[in-house]
C-alpha cells in the first residue's frame, strides 16, 4: 500500500489514523479486485462497520462462498461505509473512536489507499459566549446525483446534513436543513429528541429523476423532503403515528423513522419502518398507510431496517423485533424471522427458514439490513452479536456465513 | 517558545508513530493550533468545532490537568496529550 497521503499539505506521510490505513491494504486489494475492470463476472462483497472496525466479505456472484477481510480501521466504530456507485472506486468511511472525534476517511482507488478528509463534518463555530452543537459521529453517507460528480451527503449525530463537492475532501453544513430543523427544535424539543445512539440524521435518498428532489428521515423528528437541493425542506409525516405517551398521535413532525428506503423501480414508491409501525408512501400523495398493521398481531411491525425490491415496487422485507413494554428490540418469542410483502404490504408471508427455530435472539440494526441487486435477489443482515446471515433467494432461506464480529452496525454491497 | 508535547498511542498516527514531538506556543491554544499544522488533522480528533477539549482526552502542563484552551504554558513546560483510561 502506498503511504498515506496526509489530506492538508499532500505530504507523504504515515500519519493520520496511518495505522487503520495502513490496516486497509488488504481490504482495498479485496474490494479492487471484486470491483475491477479485469473480471467480467459480476462480483459483490458486503462492506461492513462494526463498533470495532470495518470489514469486507466478498463473494462472486453465486454467493455460495464468502470470505471475511479485516479488520479494517480497528478499533473504529464504523458507521458507514459506502462504494461510490457512480465510479466504482471511490469509497468513503464514517468512524469515530472511544477517545478521538469523528472524522471521514476516503480512497478514490476501491480501498487501495486512504486519506481523511481535510474537513469532515462538523457545524460552524460558536460566536463568542453563545453555545452551539459538535458532531458526535457521522452516521450516514450518500453518493450523489448521477449528474453530480463529487458531490456526497452526509447525516451526524446531532441533527444535521453536511455536503461535500470534492468527494468527500470538505464537507460543509447544509445551511437550509440544519436551521430548518433547528428551528423546529427550538419550538418543540420533545419532537426532536435523542435515541440511545443520540439525535440521528440518516437514510438521505436522492431521487435519480431529480437532483434537487431529496428525502431525509431523522430519528427522531420524521420524514423531510427538499425540492430544491436543499435550501428548502418540508415535513412529509401525515399519518404516521408517535409513541403514545407524546401529546398528539399524528404531529406533523417527531416521528421516528428507523429507516426510510425509496424503491429504484418507482422512485416514487417510498418505505419506512418506524418506532411506530411500517409504512408505505405513494408519492405525491402526502399520507403513508401503515402496512404493518397486516403483519401477524403477535409479531408486530416494530423493527429497525427495511429493503424494497430493486426491480419490483411491490416488494418489500422487514425483519420485525419486539416493541412490547420496554422495548426490548429483539426477534419476537425469540424466533428469528423476515417478513415479505408482494403486494406493497397489503399481506406478509414469514421466511425463517435456517434461523434458529427457538432461542434466536437476534437484533439487527437500520443499516444491517440490505439487499444486492442480482437476479435471484440476495438479502443480508448483520446482527448485534456479530453474525452476518446470507438469503440467495430472496429472503426464503437464510444461513450465516460469519460469526463472532463485533456488533454489526451497517452492511452495505458493493457491486459491479 | 517551542515546547515538548508527548503522547497517547492514540494520536501517534498524527506523528508517525512519534511518542514526543515539538510544537510553539505559549498557550495550550497555540500549542495546539501548532500542532495541527505540523500533523494536520490532529487538533480536530482531540478538540471540538467548539473548541472544547474532547471528553475522553486528557490534557496536562507541567504535569496539571487543564480543561481549558487558554491555559498558559510557561517556558521549561511540557504537555501532555493522553487518552483517558477508558475503553471498552
Amino acid at each position: 500500500m502506498a503511504k498515506h497521503k496526509s489530506a492538508d499539505k499532500g505530504k507523504s506521510s504515515k500519519s493520520s489514523a496511518g495505522k487503520a490505513k495502513r490496516a486497509s491494504k488488504k481490504a482495498g486489494r479485496t474490494v479492487a479486485k471484486a470491483t475491477g475492470k479485469a473480471s467480467k463476472a459480476r462480483r459483490i462483497g458486503l462492506l461492513v462497520g462494526t463498533v470495532k472496525g470495518a470489514f469486507y466479505l466478498g463473494t462472486d456472484n453465486k454467493r455460495k462462498k464468502w470470505k471475511l477481510e479485516g479488520p479494517h480501521f480497528l478499533g473504529n466504530e464504523v458507521n458507514h461505509w459506502v462504494l461510490d456507485p457512480r465510479t466504482r472506486k471511490t469509497m468513503l468511511v464514517a468512524a469515530v473512536t472511544g477517545h478521538l472525534g469523528p472524522t471521514v476517511f476516503r480512497s478514490t482507488d476501491s480501498g487501495m489507499t486512504w486519506k481523511e478528509a481535510t474537513r469532515p463534518p462538523a457545524f460552524p463555530k460558536a460566536a463568542e459566549g453563545q453555545q452551539a452543537p459538535a458532531v458526535k459521529r457521522t452516521f450516514y453517507l450518500a453518493p450523489g446525483h448521477e449528474s453530480q460528480p463529487g458531490v456526497w451527503w452526509a447525516g451526524t449525530v446531532p441533527h444535521a446534513l453536511f455536503k461535500s463537492e470534492d468527494d468527500g475532501v470538505s464537507w460543509d453544513p447544509v445551511v437550509g436543513f440544519n436551521s430548518y430543523i433547528e428551528g423546529l427544535r427550538a419550538k418543540n424539543e420533545m419532537y426532536f429528541g435523542e435515541t440511545p445512539g443520540g439525535a440521528i440524521t440518516h437514510s438521505i435518498l436522492i431521487d435519480p429523476r431529480d437532483a434537487q428532489h431529496m428525502y431525509v428521515g431523522l430519528s427522531t423528528g420524521g420524514t423531510f423532503e427538499t425540492s430544491d437541493g436543499g435550501r428548502t425542506w418540508r415535513g412529509l409525516n401525515q399519518n404516521v403515528s408517535v409513541v403514545d405517551f407524546f401529546p398528539e398521535k399524528f404531529p406533523e413532525y417527531g416521528q421516528d423513522p428507523h429507516c426510510v428506503v425509496m424503491n429504484r423501480a418507482n422512485p416514487d414508491r417510498l418505505y419506512q419502518q418506524n418506532h411506530c409501525g411500517v409504512y408505505r408512501l405513494d408519492r405525491p400523495g402526502e399520507r403513508w398507510e401503515r402496512i404493518g398493521e397486516n403483519l401477524p398481531k403477535k409479531v408486530g411491525d416494530i423493527g429497525f431496517g427495511v429493503v424494497t425490491h430493486p426491480r419490483d415496487a411491490d416488494t418489500v422485507w422487514v425483519f420485525p423485533m419486539d416493541g412490547t413494554e420496554v422495548w426490548p428490540r429483539t426477534s419476537p418469542e425469540g424466533k428469528p424471522a423476515v417478513f415479505k410483502s408482494e403486494n406493497g404490504g397489503k399481506s406478509w408471508k414469514r421466511h425463517a427458514k435456517g434461523f434458529p427455530s427457538e432461542q434466536g435472539w437476534f437484533t439487527v440494526f437500520r443499516q444491517a439490513l440490505k439487499s444486492d441487486a442480482l437476479d435471484p435477489l440476495g438479502l443480508y443482515l448483520g446482527t448485534t452479536a456479530g453474525e452476518i446471515w446470507v438469503s440467495r433467494d430472496e429472503g426464503e432461506s437464510w444461513k450465516p456465513v460469519v460469526s463472532y464480529l463485533p456488533r454489526i452496525l451497517s452492511i452495505e454491497v458493493a457491486e459491479r | 517558545m517551542i515546547v515538548k508535547v508527548h503522547l497517547s498511542s492514540h494520536v501517534r498516527a498524527y506523528t508517525s508513530g512519534a511518542r514526543t514531538v515539538e510544537a510553539e506556543g505559549d498557550t495550550l491554544a497555540a500549542v495546539l493550533t501548532d500542532l495541527d499544522r505540523r500533523y494536520p488533522g490532529l487538533r480536530f480528533r482531540i478538540v471540538d468545532e467548539q473548541d472544547r477539549l474532547r471528553q475522553h482526552m486528557n490534557f496536562f502542563v507541567g504535569g496539571k490537568s487543564v480543561r481549558d484552551l487558554k491555559s498558559p504554558v510557561a517556558p521549561g513546560q511540557e504537555v501532555h496529550i493522553l487518552g483517558a483510561l477508558s475503553g471498552g
